[in-house]
């Protein structure tokens, strides 16, 4: 599938450069994609790949978008999660960094506010599916770090959006 | 003659550089100008600071001032004042200086009634050179409160966050803009600013410790603290007028809740309560309530609500959002951010008439903040897609732009008034 081997490739990317950003690289919409594919997240482990890091199990895709002044997680979504709280479940070492962010639009702090409203929705659906409190962060950004920097729609869609950052 | 030694002051911030930071731009004028010419002072040439060009510039700013070109005319003291060559001009200004030991310069002004052909003040300061812009500053403010019967806030501070890609500086400086300061630098985010009541130390939130976090800093010494930094995000801090307690915005018990607390974090105390968002608290100036941003009613909207319990009122009814309330010094209105129709205006009302007023045109304009005197407010707009600090009257008629050179300027707040 075209869309993920993308996604191969923007890990690769992202692993390349790891050291010097904290950020997942996940641009394009996940929602399709992580439907198809969570079906079977644990399978592809074969000794050596971490699943997390396999293209197959939708895993690579660690970024929730939102709508504008929204912090309810979009249906389409919510599969995404499921996958990353069954991966948290079965592999107790890892924890994983939810970091909120919005678009300009608003007060900084109202944005500060909302962005971690939306972590912390992505952390309470985590914990619905099996993952642990000790294995969750959650921090907001709100329109600190804005991933795209146009001042657009297009723009601020982009920085609407919760990253599962996971510790290395 | 009256010579006031004014001003044996003890500068918060010792360094001051005389750089030109930001580029101003005044838009609009007041209806009804005061003429008053500003002359050179003698011997001001061979300062580095011509405190003539600050006091002009100080008064310009205002839109309540037409300054008389002195047309080469150069007196010195009232005897060389032919108040006939001044027709119609109501105030003039006249000065010199001059070197004394230890690298002072004694400044000695006094301002000359037009009209009347008397003298209104005289005043005898003195400064070193690092001082000159502030002495400029406070001469400034003098002239405008004989002549308005306002205080002047020339010689007041502003705070700001310059943000340069990712590389993130608090500053204080002038109100004029002139004199930055860096207080902080950081790789990380800062933001929301504060001044206490004194303007000693500034609250403001960092993400240096990988989330957001309330740090109180003195400007006297340096030291700073992190007073707030608990799981999710610390806030929104804002002093009591008092400057013995800080409200602030902590996320870590579900929510975004308003908790007050002691300026070193100590004695926390839980305000709000609920899902909803509840932030940017502002103290009235007589202690007693607080405003605040919530979206409890389904979209931003300001609140209203005692400082010591007691259910919260909304104060905003029009349609779109209202963000940022902060009381007028007199506690009778407030500013605020009002968003409508994809632009962000500045806006005020008054707590009587609940009469919504916009003070500028609209675009992208945020965090607003009154002058210690109420007759300006400080907000953060843009100009060609980059941050910049703006200024309007609070009666909306005079505009000023100011640009600083690099970045985009964020999160302004205008400082107090500073006691000598």
């Amino acid at each position: 599938m075209k869309k993920i081997a993308l996604s191969g490739l923007l890990l690769s990317l992202l692993t390349a450069c790891a050291s010097q950003t904290t950020k997942p690289v996940a641009p394009v919409t996940p929602a399709a994609d992580a439907s198809a594919t969570t079906g079977k997240p644990g399978t592809a482990a074969s000794a050596e790949v971490d699943p997390l890091d396999d293209p197959k199990t939708g895993l690579t895709y660690r970024s929730l978008y939102y709508a504008l002044d929204v912090d309810v997680i979009q249906d389409a979504d919510k599969p995404l999660v499921a996958a990353h709280a069954k991966y948290l479940s079965t592999h107790p070492a890892r924890n994983v960094r939810l970091e909120g962010n919005a678009d300009e639009r608003g007060s900084n702090e109202y944005n500060l506010a909302l962005a971690q409203r939306r972590a912390d929705g992505v952390k309470k659906l985590l914990l619905l599916g099996g993952a642990k409190e000790g294995q969750l962060t959650s921090v907001s950004y709100g329109e600190e770090k804005p991933r795209n920097t146009n001042h657009d729609e297009d723009g601020w869609a982009e920085n609407r959006r919760t990253d599962l950052n996971y510790a290395k | 003659m009256i010579l006031r030694t004014l001003m044996s002051f003890t500068l918060l911030l010792l360094v001051s550089s005389a750089q030109a930071a930001l580029n101003i731009q005044i838009i609009g004028a007041g209806e009804r100008q005061i003429p008053v010419a500003i002359i050179p002072f003698a011997g001001e040439d061979k300062l580095p600071v011509s405190l003539s060009s600050v006091i002009s510039a100080d008064l310009a700013r205002t839109g309540l001032f037409r300054l008389v070109d002195p047309a080469g005319k150069a007196p010195h003291q009232p005897a060389e004042v032919n108040y006939a060559e001044w027709g119609g001009v109501e105030a003039i200004a006249i000065g010199s200086v001059a070197a004394q030991e230890n690298n002072r310069t004694e400044i000695r002004f006094r301002l000359l009634d037009g009209v009347k052909q008397v003298e209104l003040l005289g005043q005898a300061v003195s400064g070193r050179d690092s001082q000159l812009r502030y002495i400029a500053h406070r001469i400034a403010d003098t002239i405008y409160e004989k002549l308005t019967g306002v205080p002047g806030v020339f010689s007041t501070r502003i705070v700001y966050v310059n943000r340069n890609k990712s590389k993130f500086k608090l500053i204080v400086s002038d109100s004029d803009g002139y004199g930055e300061q860096v207080i902080l630098d950081s790789d990380e985010p800062i933001m929301s600013p504060a001044w206490s009541p004194d303007g000693s130390h500034l609250a403001y939130v960092s993400f240096e410790l990988g989330h957001a976090a309330v740090f109180v800093q003195s400007l006297v010494t340096g030291q700073r603290k992190a007073v707030a930094s608990f799981n999710g995000s610390n806030s929104a801090p804002a002093w009591s007028p008092d400057g013995r307690q800080l409200a602030l915005v902590l996320t870590r018990d579900g929510g975004s809740q308003i908790y007050l607390c002691k300026p070193d974090g100590s004695d926390l105390k839980r305000l709000t309560h609920g899902d909803a968002i509840n932030t940017e608290p502002n103290f009235s100036p007589d202690g007693q309530y607080l405003l605040f941003t919530s979206d409890r009613g389904g979209s931003a909207q300001i609140y209203r609500m005692p400082v010591d319990g007691g259910s919260a009122q909304r104060v905003t009814f029009e349609g779109g959002q209202a963000f940022s309330p902060r009381h007028s010094p007199d506690g009778k209105g407030f500013v605020f951010t009002y968003r409508n129709g994809g632009r962000f205006y500045i806006a005020t009302e008054d707590f009587e008439t609940k009469q919504m007023q916009l003070l500028t045109d609209g675009g992208w304009e945020k965090r607003p903040s009154f002058a210690p005197n109420g007759k300006l407010v400080l907000f953060a707009s843009d100009a060609a897609g980059r941050g910049i600090l703006s200024t309007v009257s609070s009666d909306g008629k005079v505009k000023q732009r100011m640009s600083a050179q690099t970045g985009d300027v964020r999160e302004p707040m205008w400082g107090p008034f500073l006691n000598q």
